[in-house]
């Protein structure tokens, strides 16, 4: 089949899934980390807190696994950039992992004991796993947005000047701040729909706030890359079917270069737009206990701008050096081989509708409010 | 060249962290199996005692699955964050099995299992019965997956180097697929798996029957357990017998290393039962052998020579000069890509490029090795041979075992006698151990007989490892130290309460809204 497909055009095509991936891990697991950093303020007593729980708890694991194959999409689609980036923020990643980690035990162990000591270890356990994820992931992608200080030899094996500090620099903790507002938002909106009374309405109270925040922040965060952080651009040719070798080319850095293709595509402008107006409707809808589907709609557009966002403004590039600019990996030099992007993106053609069909119907199964009768008598969706 | 202690403390984490995720792999797939013949057996006969066994295995299931999934993305993470050279050089071929493994399994399980434990009120019998098998399936589907990785590092099917990418790519996907050690890998460790789910439900339900409580649960759990156990046993060795006869023709180190054969022996080999393999003076003492039966097992037939390790060290030497051109045709392309010669002397070289790289520990050229440096790299190709002979015959040893108890179990419950033998009732109690020792020990022989592979004959592990400072290795190895200790007395401590409280977990009192959960 790979016939059909013109490498130039496959490596755009996956551009564009890694950004679905992304989204579709922004979305669905986005919610579950903000539920879970919001744990100790919408709940105040441990059936309100279980109230919250129950209401990621049958769908959280599979959430995950948008990360998961986000990850593994990487791996097999741009090998490099997995090499560069999982390797590079080294100290990030194994903080990442630790919170990844405590999620899964934390949501099984913790019922498994009716110790108050033994429930709230936990609770602040998924707390601060929900949030140290959100702003990790907020972090990484500051990072990538500002160029990493890596460089290739001519081996191609990385090496890099990256620390712990470096990474934590203003802007990227501008980055993870964003994330972190707009996951709380959305997670915030999806306990509107999801938790009963009184869960919910300070799940709304909180979700205002939050929206407000991530309208603020991602503001900053856009006057930020206009004049403060240096973006990139490739100034030789590009042959988007050159093999994947990320040295051939000729890269300049220079302030404003993150908004240069809303200046050459205007209609991508939509992304930034779609973030900010998605939160500001939000931000409207949260005030009452009418609308809350609307709401969480609200908040997910508001996740798929903010995350396409970041993708075009970086747009050709993955992950620019700041060390070394020519090393910076771009759509058109870090990609797998042709046939490797035709097998998986006839893979994902085929497997993503079905995934989003069963999810779709886990959803509707489980369709309805968690609510203190169901948590007590541990019938209505009352495992955890 | 990175310093090689960053090697080292990687290949430590990486197996620690590896065997660690192995702990929970292998009772997931034999349990969701189990769980799903149970329910199987409920939706047919309607009897509720068949509900209840689902759903209080399910419970141990449960907190299992959580750590199983908790533990697997440190291994997704870490070809990344530890291996970024080997990621770069393979990622073309052995990432997309593993994206495969996101998008066809890991999302089949990981969303059917909160319906599982959350859908028992709001699904039909079927309905629930289907979720079920679909979380089996996808447990099942995720090993295939990664098996096909892992069968590709043994024997590397289907992919070229390309100079201009400086890595692997894939050149036949059909061939990454149907790679016949993945498929018989594959085979082998899920039976595995099913042995240790069988051992699991026999070793509890002996200890309900010896201490008389939850009586009619735990016959019947282990009559499941015994014919389940009994096949998978069977299939464990069989298959295991199989992956012995692929190794043979694609890696002969990993067999001669096995059965500590330094020499070639004339065909048909003797097969080592037991001796003490000297690496220094390369010899086994004390050995106990049986005439011709390595040779009948091996190759199958009588006049195939089993190459010995002194042999294979003599052809890795050959390999290694072969390769050197390889390497020096590459770096004149580099120069300049439309080097004809170079182009010629790579497409000539190319296969024993990898056993070139071998040389870059000592001679960081390559090309400008002395003899001394080449013999030297040579002899890096024999793994460390003790511990494979002796980890293999105890998983064998343990193989064996299981079929004679599974045997015995069946027997007894075709009888309706289990809990009449508590001689056996307590064998099968203390057996509990055993498939997780048996596991381990196979995954070690499977990995430690690679090396110096990262991948068989093209990659050397030492050559995969990030550009990392030790420090940083340091921090995370200390750090998921600690973590998983801690984690591990969590879990047997959930593991041990749920089981003393036992099935009255689950057994909700009719008409009550029971879900099946600890309150």
């Amino acid at each position: 089949m790979s016939f059909l497909f013109d490498y130039g055009t496959l490596r755009l095509t996956w551009w564009l899934l890694l950004g679905v991936l992304l989204i579709g891990f922004a979305v669905m697991d986005g919610f579950d980390l903000g539920v879970a950093a919001l744990i100790p303020w919408v709940g105040r007593n441990d059936v309100e807190r279980r109230i919250a729980i129950n209401a990621i708890g049958p769908v959280w694991e599979g959430n995950q696994v948008w990360l998961i194959l986000g990850a593994g999409a990487i791996f097999a689609a741009w090998p490099p950039l997995y090499a560069v980036a999982f390797s590079g923020f080294y100290p990030a990643m194994f903080i990442a992992l630790v919170a990844l980690i405590l999620r899964p035990v934390g949501f099984k162990f913790r019922s498994k004991v009716e110790h108050p000591l033994w429930r709230s270890t936990w609770d602040w356990t998924l707390t601060v796993g929900g949030a140290a994820a959100a702003l990790v992931f907020g972090v990484a992608v500051g990072n990538a947005l500002e160029g990493a200080p890596f460089a290739f030899d001519q081996d191609l094996r990385a090496s890099y000047h990256i620390t712990l500090i470096g990474l934590l620099n203003p802007f990227a903790l501008l980055a993870g701040l964003v994330s972190l507002a707009m996951l709380v938002m959305h997670g915030a909106a999806y306990l509107g729909v999801k938790a009963d009374e009184p869960v919910a309405g300070r799940a709304r109270r909180a979700g205002r706030a939050a929206a407000l925040a991530t309208i603020v922040l991602f503001a900053i965060g856009g006057l930020a890359v206009a004049f403060v952080v240096k973006g990139y651009r490739v100034v030789s040719a590009i042959d988007p079917s050159a093999p994947s070798n990320p040295l051939g080319k000729t890269v300049e850095q220079g302030t404003g270069l993150l908004l240069a293709n809303y200046g050459l595509h205007p209609w991508t402008l939509a992304a930034p737009i779609l973030g900010f107006a998605g939160a500001a409707l939000a931000f409207l809808l949260l005030a009452s206990s009418r609308r809350p589907a609307a709401a969480l709609l609200a908040t997910s557009a508001s996740v798929i701008g903010i995350v396409a966002t970041a993708g075009v403004s970086m747009f050709p590039f993955l992950l620019p050096s700041s060390e070394s600019p020519a090393s910076g990996l771009t759509v058109w030099d870090a990609s797998s081989s042709r046939l490797t992007l035709a097998i998986m993106l006839v893979s994902v053609v085929m497997f993503v509708p079905i995934v989003l069909a069963y999810t779709a119907w886990v959803y509707y199964a489980l369709r309805g409010r968690v609510t203190a009768q169901g948590v007590a008598d541990g019938g209505h969706g009352g495992a955890y | 060249m990175p310093a090689v202690d960053v090697v080292t403390l990687s290949r430590i984490q990486f197996g620690m962290t590896a065997m660690y995720h192995f702990l929970f792999v292998p009772l997931t797939l034999g349990l969701s199996l189990l769980l799903a013949i149970m329910e199987s057996v409920y939706v047919m006969t309607g009897r509720t005692i068949w509900r209840d066994m689902t759903k209080f295995w399910g419970l141990l299931f449960g907190v299992n699955f959580a750590m199983g999934v908790a533990t697997g993305v440190t291994m997704e993470f870490q070809f990344g964050t530890n291996w970024a050279y080997y990621s770069h050089y393979v990622g073309d071929v052995f990432g997309a099995p593993l994206a495969l493994e996101g998008l066809m399994a890991f999302f089949l399980e990981a969303t059917f299992i909160g319906l599982f434990f959350f859908g028992w009120e709001r699904l039909s019998k079927v309905g629930h019965l289907v979720v079920t098998w679909l979380v089996a399936i996808g447990s099942n589907l995720s090993a295939l997956w990664i098996l096909i990785a892992n069968g590709w590092m043994q024997h590397p099917v289907g992919a070229a180097f390309d100079y201009r990418t400086m890595r692997m790519e894939m050149t036949s996907f059909w061939a990454v697929l149907f790679n016949p050690v993945a498929q018989v890998k594959f085979v082998h460790t899920v039976s595995a798996g099913y042995v240790t789910g069988a051992v699991f439900v026999l070793a509890i339900g002996a200890i309900y029957l010896l201490l008389r409580r939850d009586v009619e649960l735990a016959r019947r759990s282990m009559t499941v357990a015994a014919s389940f156990g009994l096949a998978s046993a069977l299939s464990v060795v069989v298959l295991g017998d199989e992956s012995g006869y692929t190794a043979t023709a694609n890696q002969k180190m990993k067999i001669a290393a096995i059965e500590a054969m330094w020499d070639t022996e004339p065909p048909p080999a003797s097969l080592t039962l037991f001796g003490f393999p000297d690496s220094k003076a390369e010899v086994t003492r004390d050995r106990i052998a049986i005439p011709w039966a390595l040779g009948l097992i091996a190759t199958r037939s009588v006049d195939t020579p089993i190459p010995g390790v002194k042999e294979l060290v003599a052809d890795a030497e050959r390999r290694i000069r072969d390769g050197m051109p390889a390497y020096a045709a590459l770096q004149a392309l580099r120069a300049n890509p439309d080097d004809a010669a170079a182009k010629a002397t790579l497409a000539d070289h190319g296969g024993n490029l990898g056993y070139a790289l071998l040389l870059k520990r000592y001679a960081p050229n390559v090309v400008d090795a002395s003899d001394d440096q080449i013999a030297e790299a040579a002899r890096d190709t024999m793994p460390a041979i003790a511990p494979l002979f002796w980890s293999f015959r105890v998983m064998v040893g343990l193989g064996f075992l299981f079929i004679a108890v599974f045997a015995y179990a069946f027997w007894l419950s075709a009888r309706r006698a289990l809990d009449r033998r508590r001689w056996f009732l307590w064998l099968a109690a203390l057996i509990l151990p055993a498939p997780w020792i048996a596991s381990e020990l196979g995954w070690f022989v499977a990995e430690s007989g690679r090396q110096p592979w990262a991948i068989e004959g093209v990659l050397p592990t030492f050559l995969g490892q990030s550009s990392v400072a030790a420090s940083d290795v340091w921090f995370s190895l200390i750090g998921f130290v600690l973590f998983y200790s801690a984690l591990a007395v969590v879990e047997v401590y959930l593991m041990v309460r749920t089981i003393r409280l036992g099935p009255a977990l689950v057994a909700a009192p009719e008409g009550a809204r029971g879900m099946g959960a600890a309150p």
